[in-house]
């Protein structure tokens, strides 16, 4: 439960930071066409943050997936590529390769990652391409109009599971950031939300860190975000964010599975502290 | 290339064709193991590394074709190869790359099917290489290799041709172009571009970060969705254009067409096969021709209705029917044309063709 004081709080800038809206070179004006409330806008102005203050935008390579931010190289002032769907891991294998030194990042949805192109995300993640992958969890399909996604909670209703998802027919939801950090070849998995500032903080540092492995060349750099989509949950902004706070992070812990900078390789796999907020 | 490369090496078609790629300016190769044509991932696996390349096995003919896509965007020149079911995994990128302008070469080593069918050699997959293949209005370039010398010539055009139409290419082959030793010069053909030529046909849409175009460059995008009304149909028409000027591209050869009453057309190991046949029959006195597509899309219609008049045509294909319906397309009924087809997986010999070859030569003089 998100109170309004703790908001409040989380409103006040941190060291370092400026409440004024500045102009993100890398992301351009143009206005999205997502959803009002729809997290992917953030989503967008965090990865676009990350590559200004690495200075990296001028050699890197967007990867698009296929979902409702297929059209988000419409957004970043950056080369872009279309990759079928669920293949971005697979076609940024392939740009990393021929370009060994451009900065390539994936930016995909749970449908995308999780069911179509699991194989091809799990390998890249396995073989440590040195490559960066944005999961946006939002629990449906959002673009195709709100279908089960390997993500959706179970008793959560979609258009493909009327009476809610259920364990003994559909299974449960997919838990990509815990996967992922068992792979020898990720160097950093975080799954992190999007409903709070004191979340978006989190999130920004962990983006960061996600292509900073990148560029280390430590390995596959991996960011989980738990995401809301008004539209297809059928909720106003606020009270997706509230769903998000009351029944995705539960389900889905947030934190910090792998960091390659801190973590001996036989530690993998077990969950730290949250980047805290 | 130093002067030991020039001498002749006994090596497979699959292996000519990981010299040619690599001597072509391949630097990138992904792919999933497949009979007939492992040969290739595993010769590109030593060369490339030691040509400054990268070498990817893929989990998947599915991952190995988006890497292609990946790769390719970018400009660097890079291939696959599989055969049979792993080609029909490699149509979704295929595909892309077509709707996407972007230069992947696939070479197919086909094997017989349908399904999982064999490992003998066919020409089953024509229609799916030169009719397009994936979903949607595309067409790749299509080379038939027909020796092991071709297999490495041809990886120097596929690549030509891929970079200068921005488009796939795939090199359709067969288990027995992929399997079958024979000496190879490791020589670039005379009218092959240097691989720096090739890849500066890409400097005006490869994908490098817009500061390798220098500061305040604009951005690239690469892609194949044109949702807006109207857009997609532009995009179509641009296609059509593409294909309608790969038309110069056609190639082919012909053999003793001249004095010939009967022309059999004929690509890769049967063309192979039957030339044999034909020189034999030729000895006996018989007036034979034969009419190789090397371009299989393209297909060289122009060339081959201008060998109608007067003349008979038999198709021989490793399939139950597929190229005999270009070649009619091609002549629209200015000749006679008659087909027989070997089944997939069966390994033949000139004798084989023989018998047929005569039955067509008697039908004529009916
Ligand atoms: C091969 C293929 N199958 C199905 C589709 C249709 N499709 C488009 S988007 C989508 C789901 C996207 O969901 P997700 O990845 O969760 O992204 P979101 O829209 O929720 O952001 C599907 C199934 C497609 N484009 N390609
Ligand atoms: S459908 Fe959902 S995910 Fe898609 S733009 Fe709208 S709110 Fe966002
Ligand atoms: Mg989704």
């Amino acid at each position: 439960m998100i109170r309004v004081s703790d908001s409040a709080d989380a409103l006040r800038p941190q060291p370092g930071e400026c409440l004024a809206f500045d102009v993100n070179p890398v992301l351009n004006e143009r206005p999205t066409h997502y959803c009002p409330g729809c997290h992917h806008g953030i989503a967008h102005r965090l990865v676009s943050e990350a590559l200004h203050e690495l200075g990296v935008a001028r050699r890197a390579i967007l990867v698009a997936s296929v979902g409702c931010a297929t059209f988000t190289y419409d957004y970043f002032n950056v080369d872009g590529l279309e990759a079928p769907h669920g293949r971005a891991c697979a076609v940024a294998t392939g740009v990393r390769r021929a370009r060994p030194d451009a900065v390539v990042f994936t930016y995909q949805g749970d449908g995308d990652m999780a069911a179509i192109g699991l194989a091809e995300s799990l390998h890249a993640a396995n073989r440590g391409e040195k490559i960066t992958t944005i999961f946006i969890n939002n629990t449906v399909y959002g673009m195709t109009g709100g279908q089960m996604a390997p993500t959706t909670l179970v008793g959560q209703k979609t258009t493909t599971t009327c009476q809610g998802r259920s364990l003994s027919n559909e299974g449960g939801p997919v838990r990509l950031a815990e996967i992922m950090a068992q792979l020898d070849g990720v160097a950093y998995a975080a799954r992190c939300a999007l409903d709070s500032v004191k979340h978006v903080r989190a999130a920004k540092r962990a983006m960061r860190k996600a292509f900073e492995v990148q560029l280390d060349g430590l390995g596959f750099g991996f960011v989980e975000l738990l995401s809301g989509c008004p539209t297809n949950w059928h909720l106003d902004p606020v009270a997706a964010n509230r769903r998000i706070a009351e029944a995705m992070i539960p389900v889905f812990p947030l934190g910090v599975f792998k960091d390659a900078t801190t973590t001996a390789p036989a530690d993998a796999g077990q969950a730290k502290e949250a980047p805290r907020g | 290339m130093n002067a030991s490369q020039k001498e002749r090496v006994l090596i497979k078609g699959n292996e000519a064709v990981a010299f040619g790629a690599v001597d072509a300016g391949c630097r990138c190769y992904f792919g999933y193991p497949i009979t007939p044509q492992n040969e290739i991932p595993e010769a590109l696996s030593v060369l490339l590394p030691e040509n400054g390349g990268a070498f990817v096995q893929a989990e998947s003919e599915v991952a190995a074709s988006n890497m292609l896509l990946g790769a390719a965007a970018c400009g660097i020149p890079a291939m696959t190869s599989s055969s049979g079911c792993g080609i029909s995994l490699m149509q979704e990128a295929i595909s892309y790359m077509a709707g996407s302008h972007v230069p992947g070469v696939i070479v197919n080593m086909q094997r017989g099917g349908p399904g999982l069918g064999d490992i003998g050699p066919s020409q089953g997959d024509y229609f799916q290489a030169v009719k397009g293949g994936g979903h949607g209005d595309h067409r790749n370039l299509v080379l038939a290799p027909a020796t092991a010398q071709e297999c490495y010539d041809l990886m120097f055009r596929a690549f030509a041709l891929a970079f200068k139409y921005a488009n796939p290419v795939m090199v359709l082959g067969d288990a027995i172009v992929g399997q079958i030793k024979e000496p190879v010069r490791r020589e670039p053909p005379k009218d092959a571009l240097r691989p720096e030529a090739v890849m500066a046909l890409a400097k005006d849409w490869r994908l490098e970060g817009y500061g390798g175009r220098g500061e305040g460059a604009a951005p690239r995008l690469l892609k194949s969705v044109y949702l807006a009304e109207g857009a997609l149909a532009g995009r179509n028409r641009l296609l059509m254009e593409k294909y309608a000027a790969m038309r110069a591209e056609c190639a082919f050869e012909q053999t003793d067409t001249n004095d010939a009453e009967l022309i059999v057309v004929a690509f890769g190991s049967i063309a192979r096969i039957a030339r044999s046949a034909i020189r034999r029959l030729r000895a006996d006195g018989r007036k034979l021709g034969l009419f190789r597509p090397v371009t299989l899309y393209p297909f060289p219609a122009e060339a081959l209705r201008a060998l109608a008049p007067g003349r008979r045509f038999l198709v021989m294909e490793q399939n139950t029917g597929q190229m005999v319906e270009d070649v009619l397309l091609a002549l629209n009924g200015a000749a006679a044309v008659s087909w027989h087809g070997v089944m997939p997986g069966l390994f033949i010999g000139a004798d084989d063709l023989t018998e047929p070859i005569l039955r067509a030569l008697k039908e004529k003089k009916q």
